[in-house]
């Protein structure tokens, strides 16, 4: 097999869309998941969600997936795009008149369109929640722990950390955080514990434009509700031919399944986009 | 009422049906030759009949053209039944017009309303480069079927008599379907990727079915859809407007089996 058909042909470019965009439908499957964590109220849903985030980011065999996942958005993107260029030289002229609304969806025409929408709302989305997860600029997640005392209730804000059952880790001075999440003795080289970025605030800050647990809220809030409803439903469209249409492209048809197949895809491009468009729009509400 | 009224009844109908005519005007794409600069020109045709087909309306509007002393319109015909796949246009923004499951041949007037404009373009495509007015050079599609669309048998005595294969009925049917495609291009014409997707997958199909076609299927697919690609034809991104459009109503489902026998191709190939 040459290196040309594989990555050249019509056809073998096909395949590599329908592979990888079935893979990212995958992986929109276990985002939603992640992000409907958002619902669950109050101090639960904090650490349930920073600790979903923290797992996403060291357990090996979910960073070898958010590997593909990189490669897969990328290879998708690139080869759409290529298609897409090579499609609009394949007629240079137009049409003076053209009904194309009689035979085909608008949608299947405009896959290229919505997907290089989808890859601004990625770009966007990476800078503002993956990108401060990654490379630094959120807060460790803390809490107010009150003790009853025999001189009336004390309060304390201490470091929520994976060992909660131990003494808890007060926010004091004589507490050193190092590599980002480490909590150390200051200035000795004695870790006493491991804390958890508070990705949670931040994103609950970003979206209902209040401060969340001395996280500034975003002024703009409303209008990243609005832009990211937007996205999903770009999403639900592109999904609603690319579902289906990534079984085509490998073949798989058959009189009995098809039929299926179209209808969980229309499903999938609802459902899917719907739920991740609701959690903003909750925050923002709430 | 005896028969004699009733024969009369008959006629004066049928003539009443025949002599519905229409008055049109038409926009036409008119191009010297390959290299010159093309454009939509207007024409107004009146006393069109109804049950003219549209090449018929055409010989018309070229016969007014010709008592003006103007140059006649450039379009492709042959059998005018259906069957050879030479007539092309686009009409009205769809290949053979607006009508399904027929050829421009086949396209009858009727289809058409009093004073209606009507837009005639030929098939769009990179690889079908107009050669004048609204013909178009298909001969990629004969470049294709070249590469890879045929049978080898040995024709020098001793032929084996094509009846004494068994084939099941079911693979049979579906050979013949994909068969009828006559290769007129109205699949790419359609396409917004101008791909050639349908036609090929029928040719491939036709003999990917059939016990015969066995022996080369692998480097049919292969060679028929390098010489698609080489020949500039678009990619197929499934919008399915090759089958709404196809006057044969080739089947989308071809295009998923060669999409099967190239998989199995590509991975067999050395
Ligand atoms: C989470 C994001 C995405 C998902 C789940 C997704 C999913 C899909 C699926 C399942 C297909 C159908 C493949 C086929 O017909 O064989 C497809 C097609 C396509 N996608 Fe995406 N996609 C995503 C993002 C993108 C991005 C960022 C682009 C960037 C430009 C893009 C461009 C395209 C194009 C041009 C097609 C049509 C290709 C064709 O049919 O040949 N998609 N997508
Ligand atoms: S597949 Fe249909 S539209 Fe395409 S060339 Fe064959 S008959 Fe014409
Ligand atoms: S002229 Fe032969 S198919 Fe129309």
């Amino acid at each position: 097999m040459s290196k040309s058909v594989l990555l050249k042909s019509s056809i073998a470019k096909k395949y590599w869309m329908a592979l990888t965009g079935l893979f990212l439908c995958l992986f929109l499957v276990g985002h939603l998941l992640g992000n409907l964590q958002l619902f669950i109220a109050g101090e639960e849903g904090r650490r349930a969600f920073n600790e979903y985030a923290y797992f996403m980011q060291h357990n090996p065999f979910i960073k070898v997936m958010s590997y593909v996942t990189y490669l897969s958005i990328l290879f998708h993107a690139i080869d759409g795009i290529m298609l897409a260029v090579q499609n609009k030289k394949a007629r240079p002229v137009q049409y003076a008149m053209n009904n194309a609304a009689s035979n085909s969806s608008s949608v299947a025409r405009k896959m290229a369109v919505l997907g290089t929408i989808i890859l601004l709302f990625i770009v966007t989305h990476m800078v503002n929640f993956w990108a401060k997860m990654h490379f630094g600029g959120l807060k460790l997640h803390k809490y107010e722990l009150v003790t009853p005392g025999q001189m009336g209730e004390q309060k304390q804000m201490v470091y929520y950390t994976h060992t909660p059952s131990v003494n808890p880790i007060p926010d004091v001075p004589q507490i050193e955080v190092k590599n980002e999440l480490d909590l150390y003795i200051a200035k000795s080289n004695l870790k006493v514990a491991e804390g958890y970025k508070d990705l949670h605030s931040n994103v609950v800050a970003f979206f209902s434009g209040k401060e969340t647990n001395g996280v500034e809220g975003n002024k703009l809030a409303l209008v990243a509700v609005i832009l990211y409803t937007l996205s999903m439903a770009v999403l639900s469209f592109h999904l609603m031919h690319g579902f289906s249409s990534a079984f085509q492209s490998l073949g798989i048809r058959h009189k009995r399944y098809t039929p299926s197949i179209e209808l969980i895809g229309k499903i999938f491009a609802i459902v899917v986009p719907a739920l991740f468009a609701i959690i903003p729009i909750y925050l923002f509400v709430k | 009422m005896g028969l004699t009224n009733a024969y009369c009844l008959m006629t004066k109908n049928l003539k009443k049906m025949a002599s519905k005519t229409i008055n049109i005007n038409l926009k036409i794409w008119r191009q010297k030759n390959a290299n010159s600069k093309g454009s939509m020109e207007t024409y107004k045709l009146d006393n069109v009949s109804t049950d003219s087909s549209f090449l018929e309306m055409l010989d018309q509007l070229n016969e007014q053209l010709i008592n003006e002393r103007q140059e006649p319109i450039a379009f492709d015909h042959d059998c005018r039944e259906g069957i050879c796949g030479m007539c092309s246009l686009f009409i009205n923004g769809e290949a053979h017009g607006p009508d399904r499951a027929v050829t421009t041949c086949q396209l009858h007037m009727r289809k058409f309303k009093d004073g209606e404009t009507i837009f005639v373009e030929p098939f769009r495509a990179k690889a079908f480069p107009v050669i004048k007015d609204l013909v178009v050079d298909r001969s990629s599609f004969d470049r294709i079927q070249q590469a890879g669309g045929f049978v080898s048998v040995n024709t020098s005595g001793r032929t084996m008599d094509a009846n004494a294969i068994p084939i099941p009925k079911h693979d049979a049917d579906k050979a013949f379907e994909a068969a009828a495609c006559i290769g007129c291009g109205a699949c790419v014409a359609s396409c917004v990727n101008a791909s050639a997707m349908l036609f090929v997958a029928a040719k491939v199909s036709q003999y990917a079915l059939l016990p015969q076609g066995k022996v080369e299927a692998r480097d049919r697919v292969l060679n028929m859809v390098r010489t698609m690609d080489e020949e500039g034809f678009g990619n197929c991104t499934n919008t399915g407007a090759c089958a709404v459009e196809c006057p044969k109503e080739i089947s989308l489902e071809n295009i998923a089996r060669m999409n099967r026998e190239y998989l199995k191709g590509m991975l067999s190939a050395e």
